[in-house]
């Protein structure tokens, strides 16, 4: 494969699409499919079929459009046109509005915040390209990174490159990722693995999902690309087995990427082999730390290990291992073809590029959303999300899942970035944002994030597995209405320990949810424990028993 | 010490012991092949019983400790067989803030089972998942595959009712 035949390739296909006059992009990615997508798509081709505009009409199943909640979506590209909420009844509806270019279902205006405000780099290919067709990736500038790179630059300069963006790891921490590269790149001569992080563990989190299904190649490209840089010669996809249809669209990308010897034994003609295989997770949260997602792939239980050596010296049976999210391989052909410092003009000082939200609870707009860095919370709520629906009020938004934090309304202006996050106690995370209004009890979703993390608490250090165990049992009394002002000193000391002892992410982060309701929403805690009851009436049982307790 | 020759026997003619062996060999029988090939028992039997588990202790030589080890820490593997019907509730963030609990409860009051067991006539087993990553149709139930997405109790009820009379 040379430049030359991958813009041939690139070519042929456009040209294919030109020759229609209308084209029909229906979402089959996971929230719209659990919508019915795949039968809207259905009913939309046979309805092209049976009016005879076979030739005028493309009708294709592409990946996530964003806009999860007014799923199943279907765009027309050639008018701009969006429809949300379709159903296989409407087929006919759709296809008689492509000519009078009036009607059709519902429709989904387009120019508004939700759309507008957004920046896509990792999801531009996202709702425009099939998924299942290298073709269509290629049309889209797909795997021209990659035989650039291995035609024309050094495994020194690529890495250059990646430095000069400013690219950090998109898993959470925000490690930088030139850096990373760097140190494994150094390590000489020997076996290396790429392991890409595709274990979505956080509720409330489907970022990684919508990459995987609506754009299977660019992580491909990414890894091969970091392979190249390092030195590696095999990589493993380690993806959650509760996302079939990601691991489904995976197996086809390898396979289209290796018959076409973009991936596989001497990519392009050069020295350079590489072959990935994909590793079902078998739903362990664990399993997200590096060292744990290691031994999972090893055969063994996921449990991680004390650090150093780092992956990057010692991982994969014990060889140097590069592991990324599933995010930051995505950045990385669009930063080979644009150039470093397009890049790097993009988000913060310290935070560049974008960052993919996957925004749920009370906001008027769930779905996907990329938002450049250094974007307001409130900017993201209100003006992306819609605000919060029924009138109700902002209470606070979650950030980084189980080991993040939640931020009150009143520091929604901060910046999203790595750092403003931290100040303020929460992080980053993978991307899950839920918006709560006044109907949720902050001791309560405290309590979810801690039986989260007790019950995913591998069990090997003994801060994590007994510290959630108590911290736990603590939160139930306090939302039972049995606890006492001892238990909340008890309940900050615990914080304090599981978070300074824990061997790892987990147990470290545990305690996060907690410290942050405590930190904003103290009253809260102090009135469900006086035996004032629960103000947003989620637990019944603070109101009642609780006040006796405490004059006892 | 265990040595064994080759593949050791199938425990029974099944025909989907030989998807079993299938995996096993495409990864040489190393021992590392330990996750994907329960992933492949569990998809071809729905769970993974005592004989599963010796099986694949043998055809990977590893310690029967191990296997059970790690059959019994990831959360996907099941060692019990699940009813005619599954419900599986998310319980992500999203959900649970959207009113997922509420699903639980009404189930339990009406079936008597809670998340992780299954009725007595062996009908329906209810589930719960970490995060169906559907969070868009908060709160989601999947039954029997389908997902039922912004469900209420009693349209939830309804749906299974309906599931289990077919």
């Amino acid at each position: 494969m040379t430049i030359e035949e991958l813009r041939k390739i690139a070519e042929t296909e456009r040209e294919a699409e030109r020759k229609f006059q209308h084209r029909v992009c229906v979402c089959t990615a996971a929230g719209c499919l659990s919508s019915g997508g795949d039968h809207v798509l259905d009913a939309i081709k046979k309805e092209v079929v049976e009016s005879g505009m076979k030739n005028e009409v493309l009708v294709k199943g592409v990946g996530c459009m964003g806009l999860c909640s007014a799923g199943p979506l279907v765009a027309v590209e050639s008018d701009g046109k969006m429809f949300a909420n379709v159903t296989p009844e409407e087929a006919p509806d759709v296809v008689s509005s492509l000519d009078t270019g009036a009607g059709g279902p519902e429709e989904c205006p387009t120019n508004v915040p939700f759309f507008e405000r957004q920046k896509k780099i990792v999801l531009e290919n996202c709702g425009k390209i099939d998924p299942e067709r290298i073709e269509d990736y290629i049309a889209h500038d797909g795997y021209l990174a990659l035989v650039t790179a291995i035609a024309e630059k050094s495994p020194q300069e690529v890495i250059q490159e990646i430095i000069r963006s400013g690219l950090r790891g998109r898993g959470g921490a925000g490690y930088p990722t030139g850096l990373k590269w760097s140190t494994v790149a150094k390590t000489g001569e020997q076996e290396k693995y790429v392991i890409c992080n595709a274990d979505e563990g956080d509720p409330g989190a489907f970022m990684d999902r919508a990459v995987l299904e609506s754009d299977p190649h660019r992580v491909l490209e990414g890894m091969a690309i970091a392979a190249y840089a390092i030195g590696a010669q095999k990589g493993y996809l380690y993806v959650r087995a509760e996302y079939p249809l990601a691991v489904k669209n995976l197996k086809t990308a390898i396979r289209q990427a290796e018959r076409l010897g973009v991936l596989g034994n001497s990519i392009c003609g050069s020295r350079f082999s590489f072959h990935v295989d994909i590793r079902l997770g078998a739903g362990a949260f664990v399993c997200g730390e590096e060292t744990a997602l290691i031994a999972s792939i090893e055969g063994k239980r996921g449990t991680p290990r004390p650090r150093p050596p780092y992956p990057a010296e010692s991982g994969l049976w014990d060889s140097p291992t590069l592991i990324n999210n599933v995010e930051t391989f995505a950045n990385v052909a669009p930063i080979l073809r644009n150039g470093a410092a397009w890049f790097a003009a993009i988000g913060t000082e310290k935070s560049k590029g974008t960052k993919v939200f996957a925004l749920a609870g009370r906001v008027t707009n769930t779905g996907l959303i990329e938002v450049p860095m250094g974007i307001t919370l409130r900017e993201v709520v209100n003006e992306i999300g819609g605000g919060v629906p029924d009138g109700k009020k902002c209470k606070a938004v979650q950030t980084g899942g189980p080991s993040g934090g939640c931020i009150p309304e009143a520091h929604m202006d901060l910046p999203v970035d790595y750092e403003s996050l931290k100040s303020i106690g929460s992080m980053m995370g993978s991307g899950g944002m839920i918006v709560m209004d006044e109907t949720s009890c902050m001791v309560d979703v405290a309590k979810y994030f801690m039986e989260f993390c007790m019950s995913e608490s591998c069990g090997k250090c003994i801060p994590c597995r007994a510290g959630t165990q108590q911290m736990h049992g603590i939160l139930t009394k306090i939302t039972a209405g049995e606890a006492t002002p001892a238990d909340l000193a008890l309940l900050e000391e615990l914080c304090d320990l599981v978070r300074n002892t824990s061997l790892c992410g987990l147990g470290q982060g545990a305690p996060t949810p907690v410290i942050t309701t405590m930190k904003y929403f103290r009253q809260e805690y102090d009135s469900h424990v006086a035996g004032e009851g629960c103000s947003a009436g989620v637990c019944a049982g603070a109101s009642k028993g609780g006040h006796e307790e405490v004059a006892k | 010490m265990l040595t064994y020759q080759g593949s050791p026997q199938l425990p029974s003619d099944d025909k989907r012991w030989k998807i079993v062996e299938a995996t096993a060999r495409r990864h040489g029988r190393e021992p590392h092949a330990l996750i994907e090939t329960l992933h492949t028992v569990q998809e071809c039997f729905g769970y993974l019983d005592d004989s599963a588990l010796r099986y694949v202790a043998m055809t990977l030589r590893v310690p029967l400790s191990r296997v059970y080890g790690a059959a019994t820490f990831y959360h996907f593997f099941t060692l019990k067989p699940k009813g005619k019907h599954t419900c599986v509730v998310c319980t992500g963030t999203a959900c649970y803030i959207k009113g997922a609990p509420a699903l639980l409860t009404a189930i339990e009051k009406t079936y008597g089972v809670k998340p992780g067991e299954t009725t007595p006539d062996d009908e329906l087993s209810v589930l719960t998942a970490r995060c169906l990553g559907s969070c868009g149709l908060a709160p989601a139930v999947v039954l029997d595959g389908a997902v039922l997405g912004k469900i209420g109790r009693e349209q939830m009820l309804g749906r299974i009712e309906k599931g289990i009379r077919q």
